[in-house]
């Protein structure tokens, strides 16, 4: 999960120096996000290939989607500003808030996603509970993914702004139109082609930035020494950025108990399987896979790269904590004028300063390529899963009902066109509330925790009922909202840190729980039949796997590849 | 899933992710390699590695590898695929 960056104005300098090759790499990389559009394009041709990429893919290439459409700027560039300001306890995002939820995903409740053959996540939520709860979920996921296409977009028109040069809103509309050519033209499989090629890209761009960044600062040594000497100098903690746990800068709380379970329950536990399990955007990506073998694979694979990733995002906001000049005068507590918002230096440039002081020219290209990339795959993610909820959760089921495939297809063109033109009004909504945004994006988070908590109880308790389905929903949503408003405005209960997005969520779960299953116990079920497919104990075990996979060597199947995860897992929880 | 073999069937050419991926870190390992030859190596900033030319060349390595991938196992699509079916069949698996 991205720590929201901070949106404001822009910078009236370039950061960095970008040279004609850089310009030749740019051009190389739109070149072929364009094509793919056009090569994709040809073998779309039913709705079920534009939304749902013809359930086509091999389980590699979702898998690397799957990441890459989380694989976001604000992530990158919001991990490396952890990487500085914390140091080592951000790999939590990662290793407790990322890897456990994408395996369970995998294992336990791509399944039920697959073999129901529904076509999205609220789509489901139909079809378990009816709807009430669908209507809830389809309405709060498509004004979502709209709001947050928009910060994407202005993100990717600030960077391109102050690494470019480019005017603001000129960036914009490029970065807009090149978008919405390659979705309206290829549809998710060209969305998810290009965040495979973005996944390359940026790997490419941020490992040598990593390897020479750690030579110059003297290896991983050097990095330790060089941050326990600035942590002395700044009166702060070193081990407290030096070690994973107990992590009480990321979590808030000052008790290491307490921290310790924030971080399990709150981050680990709701926040992260209620984002990586019922996200439209991610799940989709599993959904377009050829067979439920693989659709079960596809977040399983995932996790192999995604528990890497922090050596090439927070490590290098850890160099640039010590050796980027600008970045070392903000962690001592000064402040620089300039950086990609123009009103000072904050952790978010560390990236792109380290980036103009490593990289020769060429490479700096690649980063800039990646960097962009990276933006326009989140804008991308989020406009594909947009256009798939609208045409048939929204239009199909509740406006246009029963008109054949070409015509929800150009519905889902149409969606595609008007979110991207909304995308670019939220974007110059953007910079002018930037607090509010911030909220937002917060508040979008707090939709998910209640949604796992509905989810995870309808998928396992056939007993629960059509309406403790939407009661529990809006219950847990308005709980989070509640216990977040009063955390972070009401004294005396203002917690530090993440603290209080991790409560919020946990109390929002167990609202939801709690509230269901007493309404449960008073309302009427559904009957056996109509729950086939969509309850554990309602579903022929044969349904829910794949029969040849079986017969797949063990380095192909779901169960052994998922334990080997969860075992480098918690070495690398033990070894940091 | 298996490809039914009475469909007349092509292999997915130049749509194949991996030759995309092939030709664009290829692509670019040539511009590095080149780069790290010819242009300004700017050993200051890096430490004295020539680090265009070793990511150029790892790149290049990169991108040949998912070329010959594609030659060695190559997708096949069934026929119909291109025509408008919702076969899910795709790839035939190893």
């Amino acid at each position: 999960m991205a720590s929201p960056m901070s949106i404001t104005a822009l910078a009236s300098d370039t950061i960095i120096n970008a040279g004609a090759v850089d310009y030749l790499i740019l051009a190389v990389y739109f070149v072929f996000v364009l094509g793919i559009g056009v090569m994709a394009s040809r073998g779309v041709s039913d709705s079920v290939d534009f939304f749902l990429s013809g359930r086509s893919l091999p389980a590699w290439v979702t898998g690397l989607a799957f990441i890459s459409a989380n694989l976001g700027a604000v992530e990158i560039m919001g991990m490396s500003a952890n990487g500085a300001e914390y140091g080592l306890p951000s790999v939590h995002y990662f290793w407790i808030g990322a890897i456990p939820a994408m395996l369970f995903l995998g294992v336990v409740m791509m399944p039920f996603y697959y073999g129901s053959k529904v076509r999205s996540v609220p789509e489901f939520m139909k079809r378990r509970f009816g709807t009430g709860a669908h209507l809830v979920n389809a309405i709060s996921f498509a004004v979502a993914q709209l709001l947050i296409a928009g910060i994407n977009l202005y993100l990717l028109g600030s960077i391109v702004h102050a690494l470019l040069g480019w005017p603001l809103w000129v960036a914009l509309i490029v970065a807009a139109a090149i978008v919405l050519s390659y979705i309206t033209l290829g549809g998710l499989k060209a969305a998810i082609y290009n965040e495979v090629l973005q996944f390359f890209v940026i790997v490419a761009a941020l490992t040598p930035l990593t390897i020479i960044g750690l030579r110059k600062v003297g290896g991983w040594g050097g990095l330790t020494d060089k941050i326990t000497s600035a942590a002395v100098k700044n009166g702060t903690s070193a081990g407290d950025q030096l070690n994973s746990w107990p992590g009480n800068d990321i979590s808030g709380f000052s008790s290491d108990l307490l921290s310790v379970v924030g971080i399990v329950f709150g981050l680990g536990f709701v926040l992260s399987f209620g984002y990586w399990t019922t996200n439209f955007v991610e799940v989709q990506r599993a959904m377009a896979s050829d067979s439920i073998a693989s659709g079960r694979k596809t977040p399983v694979i995932g996790a192999f790269p995604k528990m890497f990733i922090p050596f090439i995002t927070i490590v290098p906001g850890m160099i640039a904590a010590v050796s980027v000049s600008e970045i070392i005068e903000v962690k001592a507590g000064g402040s620089v004028p300039g950086g990609s918002s123009g009103k000072g230096v904050a952790y978010n440039d560390a990236l792109l300063y380290l980036m103009r002081d490593v990289l020769p020219n060429g490479l700096l290209g690649l980063a800039i390529a990646g960097l962009l990339a990276a933006f326009m795959a989140g804008m991308a993610a989020n406009i594909s899963a947009f256009n798939t909820v609208v045409s048939y959760d929204l239009v199909q089921e509740y406006l246009v009902k029963d008109r054949d495939d070409s015509f929800y297809l150009l519905v889902g063109r149409i969606a595609t066109v008007a979110a991207t033109v909304i995308a670019i009004f939220t974007a110059s909504l953007a910079g002018n509330f930037s607090n509010i945004m911030d909220y937002l994006q917060t508040l979008f988070g707090f939709f998910n925790a209640p949604l796992f908590a509905t989810f995870i109880l309808g998928m396992f308790w056939k007993r629960m009922t059509a309406t403790a389905g939407w009661v529990g929903l809006v219950a847990g949503t308005g709980s989070a909202i509640l216990v977040w408003a009063l955390t972070s405005f009401g004294n005396p209960w203002t917690l530090p840190g993440q603290g209080s997005a991790f409560l919020a969520a946990s109390v929002a779960f167990v609202v939801d729980i709690l509230l269901s299953i007493v309404v449960s116990l008073m309302t009427a079920p559904k009957t056996s039949a109509e729950l086939n497919g969509l309850v554990y104990s309602e579903t022929p075990r044969e349904d829910l796997v794949d029969a040849n996979e079986a017969s797949h060597p063990w380095y192909q199947r779901t169960i052994p590849l998922a334990g080997i995860a969860l075992v480098i897992v918690v070495i690398l929880n033990i070894l940091f | 899933m298996s490809v039914n073999t009475t469909q007349k069937q092509h292999t997915a050419g130049i749509l194949d992710i991996r030759n995309v991926i092939g030709a664009l870190l290829g692509i670019y390992g040539v511009i590095l390699t080149l780069m790290g030859l010819f242009g300004d190596t700017e050993t200051d900033k890096t430490d004295g590695i020539n680090a265009n030319l070793w990511a150029g060349l790892i790149m290049l390595a990169v991108g040949i590898f998912f070329v010959a991938w594609v030659r060695v196992k190559p997708v096949v699509v069934p026929e119909d695929l291109d025509t408008g079916g919702d076969d899910p069949a795709y790839m035939e698996k190893h």
